[in-house]
């Protein structure tokens, strides 16, 4: 029994969102449709507590090791119920004007919340793929949350499929691994791996990346992402591109350079191949695109391709780097998706791209802060996209991995055609004609928007620093020196 | 006098001050902030400037060291740290000099957000002087990338018809040359563990690791300098950009490239800098030669004086690269001598833009008769761009010229003949516009230079001949980090 409780108490904050989770779903069935802002309240006040309690709460292993309580479960899971709780505060009012709120959304979220906190701290093979499927299963739902809109259903659909077939591919591979190492947790499988030469565990851990790969959609396992980005309610995007990205890439540092720490030189080449392809598509598929929200996709493919190098470097200095480009990058993430929730015109949502044109005269201040995103998204220093480049390339760079490095920034190049038009639009066009002004800004999509854009420049040279160092603690233990 | 401690923070950040004091004024009082915004834009550089002369004044010239140093830890990768040399100095000198006559020659111009314009030049002088300060790395890379956004925005939003191409050129092309030179960075950073220049400047790098490093620093600064092939960006940029735009492009955004040499390449790689010291006077020459004919076949004003610049950017290149005293004296002092001289006839150009709404020389000629002062200041300055005695641009060409000679007489050759293109081009661009008879009747109604203008020239008059004639104003301040600078390159690469 003490066994149990110390168990309970090392996974305290994934047991505080699934029982409040379910807690709050009875409640909201009691109340009715009428309850949905106070069980947005609810859940948010519940990720903040289960963040509390990660950061406070003890380190150790749980269940036989499934269950892992480090530093590194503690930086990501911070990371990601935070994002979380932003999506519902993001999610709230946007879905009360299209009228589409339902307090499932962000009970929905909770529990996704609760299977990426696991994917974060999972120590063997089946918590890996439990916490997948947890965040996962809720993500289908919410990309299909607007269910009368035939896109948001094609999204639910498209995620789902290919989502399933991605889990296939990592359940091979994990059975692979099982069937040669004997073992199902990652420090087994790593002293496995250190004493015997296997092919069919190298054959296991593609399988493994692969379907991780699809999960932060880098290409060439990207082909949903531009679709769902699409189609999915916007809110529901912002969650997709911060907290599941998170979750997955921590999960991703853990395996590699956790349980297949020794066969760094195997699984390198994997990563390198798939950052190298996620540089491509990203640069040169964000270019055509109309849509923003399809344009933010191909943004994400690149900047994950940059996220992936860092840990490709395979030193500690690498996954350090990871973890400070995902943190800026939501960051930044999260000021774009605000600025979308708070543009419509004539009550209809801004998509194109377009429409961005005459902002300056609308909103200067949104116009500013999406300025400052966009060239923090490009890499211009010293704004937070600049330090996120700064810290992948230069543990790539030293890990001896600079002509991947410099495919990366080349891409970074191109990939900055398409933030300069965003600014263009804005700043040099002249407003168009016949266009009425953009409607008010509901106030937490503004808010939100102008403290990510505040965070990008200036703050972020104040902040480098701290995030620098818990980023550093974090990933103390993980890759070679 | 004593040195005064933070006076380089100051002067870096002084114009960031003046912009946020003109953001303020615009929250306030939006009717009459276009006015307040010139006044405010013009008396911060004014101070800037002030401020820089007396950091001048206050500099020990017959020390190499960096002077006026300020160091802190910034957090793990980077400092501030902050510094100036005899070099860098007269470049922080420059830009502070040339910033209120920018301001001033967009008084009238500019009559469109003039708010947002002022805020991009003040924060474009505090990047400029930024990088000329900087003693580290990142905070050097930091300035650098940074000057492309208030040039794009000024180029993009003031610019003339085609002026969204040439901001994206603009901005795509030095991103593209300056990424590598992150990388390079980043690499030097982990190898060395520093990131502070003056210790870079003493570590010797491995024999391998010098050509690539020299490349990804010479892909950056050749595209900023521009040299050719790579220069194709910079009569797009200049011909688009409003004219204060193009005063700053050509008199201190350009120099970045010259002043990177002298910082990175030939101090920190000397053996990589003697290997490809050929290509350099290759591509020097083939500036030199090449864009001063497409010069001479140019139809419009500012694309000629464009063009004139990549010529002469090209003897500031072979003369660094020559690493003798007289060469890299020369380059410097070119520098500064083409920042007054370009930057002059670009505000003549925008002299009889404003009057008459194009930049086709086909469409003037007869000047001379309705102008006479705008005439003589446009002569002078032209005869400075040829390079005549007694003028600035003299100075430069010929030690160069002398620092070439005697590393490969070929290349001076190449050249010297350079010189006499130069005078071909400038003189016809000068016979076009300013002789003749009065051809184009819209023409008969021009008027002369008004005083706000003769204010502008003025010092730019008084810079070029006072340098042509003295020039030891300038060599005196940059001899001893000169001289630090070429020994220590002859003794790398044991010559």
């Amino acid at each position: 029994m003490p066994d149990l409780i110390s168990a309970l108490h090392l996974s305290a904050p994934e047991a505080t969102l699934a029982v409040g989770g379910l807690v709050l779903l009875m409640l909201g069935a009691f109340m009715g449709e009428k309850s949905v802002r106070f069980i947005s309240a609810l859940s948010v006040g519940l990720l903040v507590a289960a963040t509390a309690v990660a950061v406070t709460g003890p380190l150790g292993q749980a269940f036989n090791g499934a269950y892992v309580a480090d530093p590194l479960a503690v930086y990501g899971k911070a990371l990601i119920f935070l994002s979380s709780a932003v999506a519902i505060v993001l999610g709230d009012g946007w879905m009360r004007r299209a009228r589409i709120a339902k307090f499932e959304y962000p009970i929905l979220i909770v529990l996704a919340s609760a299977g990426m906190g696991m994917m974060a701290s999972s120590g063997d093979l089946i918590s890996l793929y439990v916490g997948i499927e947890l965040h996962s299963l809720a993500l289908y739902v919410l990309a299909a949350f607007h269910r009368d809109d035939l896109k948001a259903s094609e999204a639910g659909l498209k995620y789902f499929v290919l989502g399933a077939l991605s889990s296939g591919l990592l359940l091979y591979g994990a059975s692979l691994i099982y069937g040669f190492t004997g073992s199902m947790r990652f420090d087994e499988i790593a002293a496995y791996a250190a004493a015997n030469q296997s092919t069919g565990l190298i054959f296991g851990l593609v399988f493994l990346i692969c379907g991780l790969a699809f999960k932060v959609s880098a290409a060439p396992f990207h082909m949903w992402t531009p679709d769902v980005y699409e189609g999915a309610p916007t809110p529901v995007v912002a969650l997709f591109a911060t907290a599941p990205k998170v979750a997955a890439m921590v999960l991703i540092a853990r395996t590699l350079e956790g349980a297949f720490a020794g066969s760094h030189d195997q699984w390198a080449q994997v990563l390198i191949l798939i950052s190298l392809i996620s540089f491509a598509v990203g640069a040169f598929g964000g270019l055509v695109q109309k849509d923003l929200q399809r344009l933010l996709a191909y943004s994400s493919i690149a900047n994950i391709g940059y996220a992936l190098l860092g840990i490709a470097a395979g030193t500690t200095a690498g996954v350090q780097a990871m973890l400070v480009f995902m943190t800026l990058y939501v960051l930044d993430q999260f000021g774009f998706f605000a600025i979308l929730l708070s543009l419509s015109r004539g009550g209809k949502p801004i998509r194109k791209i377009a429409d961005l044109a005459g902002l300056r005269k609308d909103k200067p201040v949104t116009a500013i802060a999406l300025t400052v995103l966009s060239l923090s998204v490009l890499g211009m220093p010293p704004l937070a996209g600049f330090w996120a480049k700064f810290y992948v390339f230069g543990a790539a760079a030293d890990a001896g991995y600079w002509m991947v490095g410099a495919a990366g920034l080349v891409a970074s190049v191109v990939a900055g055609f398409y933030y300069l038009r965003i600014i263009k639009l804005m700043w040099f066009d002249p407003t168009p004609e016949g266009v009425g002004p953009t409607d008010a800004s509901p106030v937490e999509a503004r808010t939100i928007a102008w403290a990510s854009a505040a965070f990008s420049f200036p703050l972020v040279i104040v902040a480098i620093g701290w995030i620098d160092h818990f980023a550093g603690v974090a990933a103390t233990g993980f890759g070679a020196g | 006098m004593p040195q005064i401690p933070y006076i380089l923070s100051v002067v870096t950040f002084l114009p960031l001050v003046g912009a946020g004091l003109i953001l303020l004024a615009r929250l306030f009082n939006k009717a009459g902030a276009d006015g307040a915004a010139r006044w405010i834009a013009l008396l911060t550089t004014v101070v800037t400037l002030a401020v820089s002369a007396v950091l001048v004044a206050t500099f020990d010239p017959s020390s190499a060291a960096y002077q006026f140093v300020e160091r802190y830890v910034w957090f793990v990768g980077a400092q501030y740290h902050m510094g100036v040399d005899g070099i860098s100095i007269l470049f922080v000198l420059l830009t502070a000099f040339l910033m209120p006559i920018c301001i001033l020659a967009s008084w009238n111009t500019i009559r469109d957000r003039v708010v947002d314009y002022m805020i991009a030049f003040l924060v474009l002088e505090t990047l400029v002087i930024g990088v000329f300060t900087s003693l580290d790395l990142f905070l050097f890379y930091i300035f650098f990338e940074g000057t492309l956004v208030p040039m794009f925005i000024i180029i993009g939003v003031w610019g003339g018809a085609n002026r969204i191409y040439a901001s994206y050129k603009f901005f795509l092309y030095t991103l593209l040359g300056s990424v590598l030179m992150l990388l390079a960075m980043l690499w030097m950073a982990a190898e060395t563990g520093t990131t502070s220049i003056p210790a870079l400047k003493e570590y010797a790098f491995s024999a391998e690791a010098q050509p690539l490093l020299w490349l990804a620093f010479f892909a950056s600064f050749a595209v900023k300098m521009p040299m050719w092939p790579v220069h194709t960006w910079l009569p797009d940029a200049h011909v688009q950009a409003p004219t204060a735009g193009s005063v700053i492009l050509a008199g201190i955004l350009l120099k970045l490239g010259g002043y990177g040499f002298l910082l990175f390449n030939l101090p920190m790689f000397p053996q990589a800098s003697q290997m490809f010291a050929p290509l350099v006077f290759t591509l020097s020459v083939i500036a030199i030669v090449y864009t001063s004919l497409v010069a001479f076949r140019q139809t419009d004003m500012k694309k000629l004086i464009a063009y004139s610049s990549v010529a002469h950017m090209g003897f500031v290149t072979m003369g660094i690269f020559a690493g003798n005293d007289q060469g890299v004296q020369g380059a410097v002092f070119q520098m500064l001598s083409h920042g007054l001289i370009s930057g002059a006839l670009f505000l003549c150009v925008g002299v009889v833009y404003d009057r008459m709404h194009t930049r086709e020389i086909a469409l003037y000629g007869g000047l001379t008769a309705r102008m006479p002062w705008f005439a003589a200041i446009f002569m002078l300055f032209t005869m400075a761009n040829v390079g005549l005695p007694g003028t600035s641009g003299f100075i430069g060409e010929i030690l160069t010229m002398v620092g070439i000679y005697e590393v490969s007489t070929w290349t001076a050759l190449f050249a010297a003949s350079g010189v006499i293109f130069s005078a071909v081009y400038a003189l016809t661009l000068y016979r076009n516009v300013m002789f003749g008879e009065i051809t184009n009747p819209a023409m008969k109604a021009i008027t002369d230079v008004d005083r706000r203008e003769l204010l502008i020239f003025a010092p730019l008059i008084i810079g070029t001949l006072w340098l042509g004639v003295q020039p030891g104003l300038v060599l005196d301040y940059t001899a001893a980090s000169v001289e630090a600078l070429t020994t220590a390159y002859r003794a790398a690469i044991g010559g």
